[in-house]
């Protein structure tokens, strides 16, 4: 009986994402989808994605990690530079983007490995200054990063393009902080769609798995955990690095989806891990169909009130703090249960009375 | 004769970082929260002092005043408002909270005063010292940053140690349920430490802009994130922790934009912090907390 | 050959000796009884046979194997589980996975077969299902093997620690204070569930108690501590009539 719960509310997850696939497919269909909507399909997979992936680490292992833009950074730039050295071997672009991702999730996941392993001994606050400064320090080190190559193979410098020493038949692949520039731009929704579903595919049935129960079981008790014999530090790093992984698949979405990738505060900082921990502090912890629905609406409703213009952001600001004061706060999570009792006393008396 | 020019100019920079973690670490000491929007706070204390110095004309030291003012008011309006209701919460909520005021601070300023960055003039009209033959010169808002970085120190440390007020910021600190018992009034407090912690945010907003006087909606976010990370590897909840993390990030900070890279300097200072804290898991003066079983 | 031979065991804390000269040895299938007063050291016993902290001298024998200075997760494999004084369940789990979590060692597959819901999937979790649910009848928790953890009454909630800790079928079982916060009848009901464990499961097992209607009920041997020493040890009878004994619990 508990089995066909967990099923029917994961189905319940996949019908959202699929609803909404739906939904887009109407609107396209009856001419009612706005460019500025248009605009915004992609990215909205791509949070989607980043809050699930998050969410893995945050609430399913339970540490908080302000570091998640990183793993996006290292996916995006492995992706956009395996597309941009292949394009002679490897003449299609969609299959060129399809190792691209695959790449990207694979270096992204070795990222998540290499620092888990000194991050992960750390505990809370400290756990997650750490994965912020990794993450900084990704997005300061790409930018100082040039690479070349030319008949004699590659060329790497952390000064300027013509350090590199290129010959004449060079070419700069990645610019420093100009980043890499002429991608191809090869993600589309429904690549978006299939890979939010594979994501989710991967999240869900990790969390409901032997492996899954390990992990939660660490986050709620590790020494009890230890005391039955679950590798602690294994569970805790496959976990961290699973959810690297698909951080690097979105980032290879994002590199696919721009002309221009540079590794810029705005892209890659700390602010914006914290966007993505937003999406999946809201949707709630563990929660994955709640880090989907809060990274669409989040990200697309300050778009949708561009009209408002220089407000929009403040709205949003005072909605989180809001938002946060209502769910979280004691008191008002009190007042709550107090109205819910009321309500059902109604109910119940009104059920009496008929 | 450079290197020491660049050391001094360092140990400013972090004397400047110091008295933000001071910010930091008081409040996380005592009400065990990340408070993101300290930061913004310092930007806050800029705008104010801007407004006042150069909009409006009044002397320098009346504009710190006013800064100070309003920072303090701004710092304990926040925690009534926006923490407090959050006491007993999970500190995840308390920091996506601290998150959003942080944004609200930032698009309060970019609506009030525009995104241009505007030109601050400096408060600090002291001249500078000219040492070693004037082969080496100090300029005097350097001194006058480390002075009043030392005088902070100084009064804080012995505020908390001789004040009735400061020994029940240490209670609390330690156990806010014990203070109850003994009487303390646990949220007034926490009010007075963040009342602090923002005069403190407008003193450092007004020698960060005058040290580098371009000022932003985010020109509190980067120095707040490095203050945050000074005050970590310092050992947070620490006061002298704050200063020797704060200093030490200064130092490595200028000296590898001269030496290194000044475009790596910001991932240099995050790699130390990285490295204390794997040989030092809570900072070099942090307390060493063990779990119980 | 005893199932537990402990010799010469001994730590200290910044200069406290908080355990020292620990001896006891216990026979395979006995209920041994750890008694003492508040802060004599009997918990620190448990955390250094499960590897909780590494002693500083002597030696512990598991069924002739030495554990000596193994971590915790080595310890479990090697046959001891535990269960804890301050209980420690998986709060957000159910109660059903809280003992799934337990078999873990014993019924493996790998993650990628947990991913992509391969056949051994499939196999190995209905095995586990069937195992919990077993384990959660012994305890009388299958009804509710669908609970949060959390949610359940305290005297459940100690009970299915050690069905979590019977789950990774251990050869011996520490129980640190199983009857603390119940009422007279848990505490009867649960002494006849840790001799039916004894008995149906062939477990040796190990427990403190301060409830000396509980450890004079059922445990057949009893090691007094105090101060972190051996203060004495023997058959219960004679333990418990011991007036050094008394005098440690009352005092002078």
């Amino acid at each position: 009986m508990k089995k066909n719960k967990v099923l029917i509310q994961d189905l319940i997850t996949y019908g959202v994402v699929f609803l909404m696939w739906g939904l887009v497919l109407l609107m396209e269909a009856t001419g009612s989808m706005t460019s500025l909507l248009r605009g915004l399909l992609v990215p909205l997979c791509i949070y989607a994605i980043l809050a699930v992936s998050l969410n893995l680490t945050v609430g399913i292992l339970g540490e908080l990690s302000l570091g998640h833009a990183g793993f996006m950074c290292v996916g995006a730039f492995a992706g956009a530079f395996f597309t941009q050295c292949m394009e002679n071997a490897i003449p299609s672009v969609g299959l060129r983007f399809f190792l691209a991702l695959i790449l990207g999730a694979v270096v992204a996941g070795i990222f998540g490995i290499l620092i888990g392993i000194p991050v992960l001994r750390l505990k809370g606050d400290y756990l997650a200054i750490v994965t912020l400064a990794f993450g900084e320090i990704i997005k300061n080190l790409i930018n100082v990063m040039y690479v070349g190559r030319d008949s004699s193979g590659f060329h790497f410098s952390i000064k300027d393009t013509t350090s590199l020493g290129l010959d004449e038949t060079g070419v700069v692949i990645i610019k420093g902080a100009q980043g890499i520039t002429g991608t191809p731009r090869a993600a589309t929704f429904t690549i978006g769609m299939l890979l939010l579903l594979l994501t989710l595919f991967i999240v869900l049935n990790l969390m409901h798995s032997r492996t899954g129960r390990a992990i939660m079981a660490i986050r709620d008790n590790r020494i009890a955990a230890e005391s039955i014999g679950i590798h602690v530090t294994k569970y805790k790093l496959m976990a961290f690095s699973i959810s690297a992984a698909l951080a690097g698949v979105a980032g290879v979405m994002y590199a696919h989806s721009l002309s221009t990738l540079a590794a810029t505060s705005n892209n890659f900082g700390y602010n914006k891990s914290i966007t993505i921990l937003v999406f999946v502090v809201l949707g709630g912890l563990g929660n994955i169909r709640g880090s989907i629905i809060a990274a669409v609406v989040l990200t697309a409703l300050p778009e949708l009130l561009r009209g408002l213009n220089d407000y929009r952001m403040l709205i949003y600001a005072i909605v989180l703090i809001a938002m946060m004061l209502f769910n979280s706060s004691p008191k008002a999570i009190e007042l709550r249960g107090v109205v819910m009792e009321k309500l059902r006393h109604k109910k119940s008396a009104a059920k009496e009375a008929a | 004769m450079s290197f020491l020019s660049y050391l001094i100019n360092g140990i400013s920079l972090g004397s400047i970082y110091a008295i933000i973690a001071l910010g930091y670490t008081m409040v996380y000491g005592i009400a065990r929260m990340l408070n993101f929007a300290h930061g913004d706070i310092i930007m806050v204390g800029g705008f104010a002092i801007f407004t006042a110095v150069s909009t409006m004309g009044l002397p320098p030291l009346i504009g710190i005043l006013i800064g100070v003012v309003v920072c303090t008011v701004l710092g304990v309006v926040i925690e009534t408002i926006a923490y407090r209701p959050l006491r007993g919460a999970s500190s995840l909520a308390v920091l996506i909270t601290a998150i959003g005021v942080s944004y609200l601070l930032q698009n309060i300023a970019l609506l009030v005063f525009g995104s241009n960055a505007r030109q601050f003039t400096s408060v600090v009209n002291v001249p500078s010292l000219k040492l070693a033959g004037g082969q080496l010169s100090v300029s005097g808002v350097t001194l006058v940053t480390i002075a009043t970085c030392i005088i902070i120190m100084v009064a804080l440390t012995t505020f908390i140690k001789k004040t009735k007020i400061g020994q029940a910021m240490l209670a609390v600190s330690e156990d806010k349920g014990a203070a109850t018992l003994m009487g303390i009034n646990v949220n007034r407090t926490i009010a007075i430490t963040f009342a602090i912690g923002s005069a403190l945010a407008a003193v450092a907003g007004a020698l960060l802009c005058s040290t580098y006087p371009s000022l932003t909606p985010y020109t509190g976010s980067m120095p707040g994130i490095k203050a945050f990370v000074a005050a970590v590897f310092g050992g947070i909840g620490s006061i002298p922790g704050a200063l020797i993390g704060g200093v030490i990030l200064g130092v490595i900070e200028n000296l590898s934009k001269a030496y290194i890279s000044s475009q790596l300097s910001d991932a240099i200072v995050f790699a130390v912090l990285i490295v204390v804290l794997l040989v030092r898991p809570t900072g070099i003066l942090g307390k060493k907390i063990n779990e119980k079983v | 050959m005893a199932m537990l031979e402990v010799k010469n065991l001994g730590i200290s804390f910044g200069g406290l000796k908080a355990v020292d000269n620990f001896n006891v040895t216990i026979e395979k299938g006995q209920l041994y009884g750890l008694i003492g007063p508040n802060g004599a050291g009997k918990t620190t016993v448990f955390n250094l046979l499960t590897g909780v902290y590494k002693p500083d001298n002597g030696s512990i024998l598991l069924d002739g194997a030495n554990i000596t200075g193994k971590k915790t997760i080595e310890i479990n494999q090697d046959g001891i589980a535990r269960t804890f004084q301050n209980i420690r369940l998986f709060k957000e789990l159910s109660v059903l996975d809280n003992v799934k979590a337990g078999l873990h060692n014993h019924h493996p597959y790998s993650t990628l077969e947990g991913i992509f819901r391969l056949p051994r999937y499939f196999k190995v979790e209905k095995e586990m299902n069937e195992k919990a649910m077993e384990l959660l009848k012994v305890f009388d928790l299958d009804k509710e093997s669908d609970y949060k953890a959390s949610n359940l009454p305290y005297g459940k909630q100690r009970k299915l620690e050690i069905a979590r800790a019977l789950a990774t079928d251990p050869k011996l079982l520490l129980l640190d204070e199983p009857a603390a916060g119940m009422n007279p009848n848990e505490t009867a009901e649960l002494m006849e569930t840790i001799r039916f464990v004894r008995d149906n499961f062939d477990m040796t097992i190990l427990l403190i108690e301060h409830d000396m209607k509980l450890v004079s009920g059922i445990c057949e041997k009893l090691t007094v501590l105090n101060f972190g020493q051996v203060l004495t040890q023997g058959d219960t009878s004679e333990v418990l009539n011991d007036k050094r004994v008394i005098t440690a619990y009352l005092g002078e």
